[in-house]
């Protein structure tokens, strides 16, 4: 599979990276070759083979439904570049 | 040309835990902004997701009442989209591997039954809340929703009308309500519908470009949202235009659809499993344990409502068609009333009361206790079922138990046959001409006389008396 410019670009774009047109040219070499690696992993037969979903053979631990957290607004908030009435600002967002 | 509507729905159901799905934050509805977000929820660096058992327990749960496979392995992923109220900047989601599988529900549409296959139903986490209008320029974020355990359950296109998608929403609704997982409540977002809408030639088993209705809170949205949707597509192919995959509001002021954003770049979500997460393990063991504790569902006890009580196939669904209804109806017979009667007055004047004020059962002013000492009266020959109704209404007014009611405004029922006689012979006396009629062969003329002695016994005088003494005395 080969990757062009613009695929890599629109990559950036739906990650919110903002990518120069020398950097995408740059970071294409790079996902060429991680493709280019997949691309002959695929030669490997893998008939019958259970995908894999985590490196470790063990299951999720659960946790009891039980509310352990209290209210740390006024903490997490002094580090957010803008607040108002508790809530977090960001720049508006458009529907 | 003929065209179809296909239609297939997504419903986010939030589940009644106390904390989030992946920490341990309270998920009350109504908190200050922000106070109800924790560093896992806020997405603060070096967090870990750990899954709440409750919420697994409730997805066994649905996936049982739909008779569906029960995943013994499913798998958390993410699911990548850029947008503030997600601080991840993914949502953790089930995708491949969901935890509820090929399932089904049937539903009740006008006089017909039909089956809606469930394609899925994966458990994943709610994003917050964007505030708009908060201070010029920007928008305010509250995270207090963000992590809110919410189950999502997939239907195959299977609906053909809008009747047949409200009544598989409104079925689902009533569902989860009943297996005790989400408290149903619409206004608060408990329960939310997606609607996808196609249209395609009447035979044709291509699917249509689907539109997808997002966020529909009511029924009655769902039904105007799609009617218009339907039109909207049949009009636009007629014209000869085509139809763009998109997502579209409904508006209620407007009662009409608008395309929101294009689906295209929105859609590429990179889905890939979440290595915060191990794979969830479902045991036999585990889905026996959540077995034992399920209550008796809708379909099973509508079956038992017609095999031990001999109730029609139609009072049983009425009675089975929520959770409050059943338990009203089931305490009312545990109180002695005999089922039959008690299925008439719940699905009767009870519920009529209830629809004139639009209030749910768990409103009615009559407890099952006191429906249950009125149908006493009915059946130990205290009061007609005319009377009864009187007597009803009263209780509904708050006035009291029936008993208290019927000796306070002298409602029994006269059983006393001299009493019974001497009204007979006065309307007999009075009513000469109706007598030669009936004489004459005209049995109309009998009813006549049974409701003129009725009426002079103001309506307290047992009707089976009255009949039989008057065919003696009228010789017949």
């Amino acid at each position: 599979m080969s990757l062009s410019s613009s695929d890599v670009k629109r990559i950036a774009h739906l990650a919110r990276i903002e990518v120069s047109d020398e950097e995408a040219e740059a970071t294409l070499q790079k996902l060429s070759g991680i493709l280019g690696l997949i691309e002959q992993m695929q030669a490997v037969d893998t008939t019958g083979i259970v995908p894999m979903s985590h490196s470790q053979d063990v299951v999720q631990r659960l946790r009891p439904d039980v509310v352990t957290e209290n209210d740390q607004r006024a903490a997490f908030q002094a580090i957010a570049p803008a607040v108002e009435n508790g809530l977090y600002l960001v720049p508006k967002v458009i529907e | 040309m003929q065209w179809e509507v296909v239609i297939g729905l997504e419903t986010h159901t939030q589940l009644q835990t106390r904390s989030k799905i992946f920490s341990g934050s309270s998920i009350a509805f109504g908190a200050e902004p922000n106070t109800q977000a924790s560093a896992v929820d806020i997405a603060l660096p070096g967090v870990l997701p750990v899954l709440n058992a409750e919420a697994v327990q409730c997805a066994i749960k649905f996936g049982l009442a739909v008779n569906a496979e029960i995943a013994p392995r499913s798998v958390f992923a993410r699911k990548n989209y850029f947008y503030p109220d997600l601080p991840k900047g993914y949502q953790i989601s089930q995708y491949e591997l969901p935890v509820v599988g090929k399932g089904s529900l049937t539903v009740q549409v006008g006089d017909q039954e039909k089956t809606i296959r469930i394609t899925r139903a994966h458990l994943e986490e709610d994003a917050g809340k964007s505030v708009h209008g908060a201070s010029a320029g920007m928008s305010g974020i509250d995270l207090n929703r963000a992590g809110t355990p919410l189950l999502e359950i997939v239907t195959e296109p299977d609906m053909r009308s809008a009747a047949e998608a409200v009544a598989y929403a409104k079925k689902l609704h009533e569902l989860v309500q009943w297996i005790g997982i989400c408290d149903g409540n619409m206004q608060e977002g408990s329960f939310r519908c997606d609607v996808n809408v196609s249209v395609r030639p009447k035979g044709s088993d291509k699917l249509g470009t689907r539109r997808e209705i997002k966020n529909l809170n009511s029924f009655r949205f769902m039904q105007q949202a799609i009617e218009y949707e339907t039109r909207w597509q049949i009009e636009t192919l007629e014209d000869g235009g085509t139809i763009q995959q998109a997502t579209v509001l409904f508006n209620p002021d407007t009662g009409e659809t608008r395309a929101m954003r294009s689906k295209e770049e929105a859609n590429d979500y990179r889905y890939f499993p979440d290595p915060d997460l191990l794979p969830l393990q479902i045991t036999l063991e585990d889905i026996a344990k959540v077995k034992a504790v399920m209550p008796e569902l809708p379909g099973d006890m509508k079956e038992r409502f017609e095999r031990e009580y001999s109730l029609s196939a139609y009072d049983a669904s009425g009675l089975t068609s929520s959770r409050g209804i059943a338990d009203y109806f089931t305490a009312v017979v545990a109180q002695g009333a005999e089922p039959k009667m008690a299925a008439n007055w719940v699905m009767g004047s009870v519920a009529a009361k209830l629809n004139e004020q639009d209030q749910d059962i768990s409103a009615s002013p009559v407890s099952p206790l006191q429906l249950a000492g009125l149908l006493k009266r009915i059946a130990d020959n205290t009061i007609s079922n005319k009377i009864a109704r009187e007597v009803f209404d009263a209780m509904w007014a708050g006035e009291g138990d029936a008993d208290s009611i019927i000796e306070k405004k002298g409602l029994k029922q006269v059983t006393d046959s001299g009493a019974i006689e001497a009204i007979i012979d006065e309307v007999l006396a009075a009513n000469a001409a109706m007598v030669e009629e009936f004489r004459a062969g005209k049995e109309k003329a009998f009813n006549a006389l049974v409701g003129q002695a009725m009426k002079a016994s103001k309506g307290k005088a047992n009707p089976a008396q009255v009949n039989e003494v008057l065919r003696r005395k009228l010789g017949a």
